[in-house]
């Protein structure tokens, strides 16, 4: 089923704002293995010239994936969202996230497709503190995968 | 590692650590189900493909698949370790191609991660390309960063 066009350019309210935490900064590490000090340690994130430590890259996936869920189960956008996988996934980082930050998400409906049953919704999500700097802008492909037996599956 | 690939990274020391055509240094990674568990808690996504092999294989899927964020996260390390600090990586996309199996027999998958310095950008920055691969096929597709150079 084809989703309704004019989502296109739609931005959805801004999320309750996320406050960055050391501990969880660190346990994002461990879990993706990474040993590097600029995750745990203030003086080795200060030797680089950080405030304090810093994020990992891929670390705002974990606002901006329950920011993207106000869009995946809406309702009126009827995406089918137990056939829905990741596709790509972009980060665009003004500078790393630190703990204390307070981060608002807004996500846009940039851009919806359709392509051999598949639906395929580009969203952009923007995060920021609540004070309103930009840190990193998130932009994922989601692809509803067509319904078995509807088209030929890729 | 192969001898070319040697001959290679030694011609890319020489000319420059960070220019064009110097090559990363790799890293492989071993996956295992306790990973994807520690990654479920850690980023807050609990799909049942990422742990629950009977899950997996009633919607359609071989096995237990990593999480496409967890793959993509650790390939990361091989952009973060090379430049040092994590922040230089100004943009980095990855396009999820196919999934890496995570078999639950006490080996799990392995994660391979080369990359490659392709294009000198603006501003002291450069565009690195990385090639994930896991059981030997490509499961990330058009892998690529924005580093800033130290």
């Amino acid at each position: 089923m084809a989703l309704d066009q004019s989502f296109v350019g739609r931005t959805y309210p801004p999320t309750p704002a996320y406050e960055v935490g050391r501990e969880k900064i660190r346990e994002f590490a461990d879990a993706i293995g990474d040993a590097n000090p600029v995750y745990r340690d203030p003086a080795a994130a200060k030797a680089l010239g950080h405030p304090d430590v810093v994020a990992p890259p891929t670390f705002p996936i974990v606002i901006s994936m329950p920011a993207a869920d106000q869009v995946v189960y809406d309702p009126a956008l009827g995406l089918d969202w137990a056939r829905v996988v990741h596709g790509d996934q972009r980060f665009t980082h003004e500078r790393p996230m630190r703990p204390g930050d307070r981060v608002v998400a807004v996500v846009t409906v940039d851009s919806i497709k359709s392509f051999a049953g598949n639906d395929m919704i580009t969203l952009v999500t923007a995060m920021s503190t609540m004070e309103g700097e930009l840190i990193t802008t998130a932009r994922a492909l989601l692809v509803a995968r067509a319904e078995a037996g509807s088209e030929e599956q890729a | 590692m192969t001898d070319v690939t040697d001959t290679q990274a030694g011609a890319a020391a020489a000319a420059g650590r960070f220019a064009v055509g110097a090559v990363l240094p790799a890293g492989g990674f071993p996956i295992t189900r306790k990973d994807l568990v520690r990654y479920a808690g850690a980023s807050g996504d609990f799909n049942d493909i990422h742990w629950n092999g009977r899950f997996a294989v009633e919607v359609g899927l071989p096995d237990v698949i990593a999480h496409g964020m967890y793959t993509m996260a650790v390939a990361g390390r091989v952009l973060t370790d090379w430049v040092g600090d994590p922040a230089a990586v100004e943009e980095y996309f990855v396009r999820f191609s196919k999934p890496v199996l995570v078999p639950d027999d006490g080996v799990g998958a392995l994660l391979e991660v080369t990359g490659k310095v392709t294009k000198a950008l603006d501003a002291g920055r450069v565009q690195v390309d990385l090639t994930v691969l896991s059981a030997g096929q490509k499961v990330l597709g058009k892998a690529t960063a924005v580093v800033r150079l130290p």
